[in-house]
């Protein structure tokens, strides 16, 4: 790996002064470099296999067993992995920063998939509250319902949920796209700051509360409009897009895409400032 | 946080008290503070039956006063003169805890709120629920530990709400655990996870209007505000739905009467619910975890949506 400790070149940052702090214990200040790029990784990432499959059963696991056991698998190289008996258990698959086959031959509780940047996760079953957490990259496919704050605050991937889902769904989200094969509860992309939500079905009250930017498309019925969430004009570039990527999610065959819905920021609750960080912290 | 579970079978009876035992020792991460369950046992429906306490549990993290075990047994004394004169006969007796006890009463009124108001007139006696098939049991603890002491393992019924509570708002202690019992209502019991914003408001004119508060705990609030519904003469599925916008905050909650079993959750959809329902069982709980306790198959679950009232029949 890039022993980046050693990089004596300053970032545009040390040269602005902004990382002056001395780092002590266990705790390591490190920068991207771009130099060092080809050869940067995540520490806890592993190169897999994905030909190389194994079953894991978590019925008598704790989360933080079975996660530990995830992890551990990876590390021997399994690219396919397939978890039996998950039973409802929270906080399972979290943190996987690789490529990866997951496969969950059941429901998960809450917070599954949390914070995960990269593997291609299929769940057989239902997920709880806040499945796939900030997602950063990768592929998440549920073939039952989810629960509320289903992709909160996701950068980035795929998420799939071939059921309905409940409230507050991609609240936060700041990137990459939901796809919804049912119904969605209220406020869905509450707050959300980038990315796209597509529903096939009905949504509920306030939907796209207080979004400062990305876009919803609806197929059914709307319960209710949120604070500064506009209808926008559907475009022949978005039916080609929503085509598409109804395709890629094999969901939807046949849906008729040009009768959606596009929801967009009216963007008069804006108050952004032009100021960057750095910026920011002078005027202060 | 607390947690709430909750089952009805259809059609058939079941060991009610262990499967809500497993149920929320599921969610005991949820709160243990106290555990509470209200169970809808099988009986020949002709004898009330009584559960009241005559003081507190002062062990386990309470924030009751310690009082003498004979102060009990005179309360107790009193509750039985004021039964003998009001005509009621004790036909069983049990005193499961010093401060806890479970009486069948022949009484042949329909009208419990002028019994409840005299029993409930001596200082320190509670009725936890009153009932021809309900019985509600709460104490300290988490769900095995209440289950046990209580010998609810073997109780068999048809229905059941429960209820895991991490205390916030008001007191550790059993006049503040769930489930409430929806005096003056006979079988009526409401377990409720959330916060209740405009609770004095709703209390101060509930109260006007004669309603009875044992405790601080605006949970309390749900079963008075649903009994005073009925007493107007609205259905338990129109009293709930009439809760949507008359109860201000977030909240899911469980309301059960002798043969039938609903569920309310706020516009806000803010408190979480995992629903499955099939023909013969409708099992629910703030996680899924509570419903694998007794369905590990895989199964079809599902939220109930923002501001959605159901109501099932046994």
């Amino acid at each position: 790996m890039a022993n980046l400790k050693n990089v004596t070149k300053k970032t545009k940052a040390q040269a602005m002064g902004m990382h002056t702090e001395v780092l002590t214990g266990r705790t390591q200040q490190k920068f991207f470099n771009p130099d060092e790029a080809e050869n940067f990784y995540y520490f806890g990432t592993y190169d897999v296999d994905f030909n190389k499959r194994t079953d894991l059963d978590v019925k008598d696991m704790t989360a933080a067993e079975a996660n530990k056991e995830i992890d551990n698998l990876m590390s021997q190289g399994y690219g396919t992995i397939v978890i039996k008996n998950p039973q409802g258990k929270h906080s399972i698959g979290v943190g996987i920063l690789n490529k990866l086959n997951l496969i969950f031959e059941g429901s998960l509780g809450y917070f599954g998939i949390g914070s995960c940047d990269g593997p291609t996760v299929r769940i057989n079953g239902r997920v709880g509250w806040s499945c796939a957490e900030n997602l950063m990259a990768g592929k998440v496919v549920i073939e039952k319902n989810a629960g509320s704050c289903f992709g909160a605050a996701i950068r980035g991937g795929d998420l799939i949920c071939k059921g309905s889902v409940g409230a507050r769904t991609g609240i936060d989200m700041k990137g990459g796209t939901i796809i919804i094969g049912g119904d969605a509860g209220a406020f869905t992309g509450f707050m959300m700051q980038r990315g796209r939500i597509i529903i096939l079905g009905d949504v509920g009250i306030n939907l796209g509360d207080s979004m400062y930017d990305g876009t919803i498309f609806v197929g059914g019925e709307i319960g209710s409009y949120g604070s500064d969430a506009v209808d926008a004009e559907l475009t022949k570039s978005d039916q080609d897009w929503l085509k598409r990527k109804l395709k890629v999610a094999e969901i939807g065959d046949n849906f008729d895409v040009s009768k959606m819905k596009k929801i967009v920021a009216g963007k008069k609750l804006w108050n952004y400032d032009n100021l960057e960080p750095t910026e920011k912290k002078g005027a202060i | 946080m607390c947690g709430i579970a909750g089952l009805i079978h259809r059609g058939k009876s079941s060991k009610v008290g262990h499967e809500l035992q497993g149920m929320l020792q599921a969610l005991k991460h949820r709160g243990e503070d106290s555990t509470g369950y209200a169970l809808y046992g099988d009986t020949d429906g002709k004898n009330f039956i009584m559960r009241f306490k005559v003081g507190e549990n002062v062990g386990e993290g309470s924030t009751s006063v310690a009082e003498d075990v004979s102060v009990y047994d005179e309360r107790k004394k009193i509750v039985d003169s004021y039964l003998s004169e009001m005509g009621a006969k004790i036909v069983k007796e049990e005193r499961t805890l010093p401060y806890s006890l479970r009486y069948e009463i022949e009484y042949d009124k329909k009208d419990l709120l002028e019994f409840s108001q005299k029993i409930e007139s001596i200082p320190g006696v509670e009725i936890l629920s009153m009932g021809k098939s309900l019985e509600v049991i709460k104490d300290l603890g988490n769900a095995k530990m209440v289950c046990d002491r209580y010998n609810l393992d073997k109780l068999v019924g048809t229905h059941a709400i429960g209820h895991a509570r991490m205390a916030t708002e008001s007191g550790v202690d059993i006049k503040s655990a769930h489930p409430f019992w929806g005096y003056p209502f006979s079988d009526v019991s409401v377990v409720h996870n959330g916060q209740l914003t405009n609770y004095w408001n709703n209390r101060r004119a509930l109260e006007n209007k004669g309603m009875r508060f044992m405790s601080e705990c605006d949970s309390e609030l749900i079963a008075v505000y649903i009994a005073q519904k009925m007493r107007e003469g609205a259905s338990l599925e129109e009293g709930m739905k009439e809760s949507l916008l008359g109860l201000d905050g977030v909240f899911t909650y469980f309301v059960a009467t002798k043969d039938s079993l609903g569920m309310a959750k706020d516009t806000m959809a803010a408190k979480p619910l995992v629903l499955y329902e099939s023909d013969d069982l409708v099992a629910m709980g703030s996680e899924e975890i509570a419903i694998r306790s007794i369905l590990p198959q895989e199964i079809d679950t599902y939220d109930p949506f923002d501001g959605e009232v159901k109501v099932w029949q046994i």
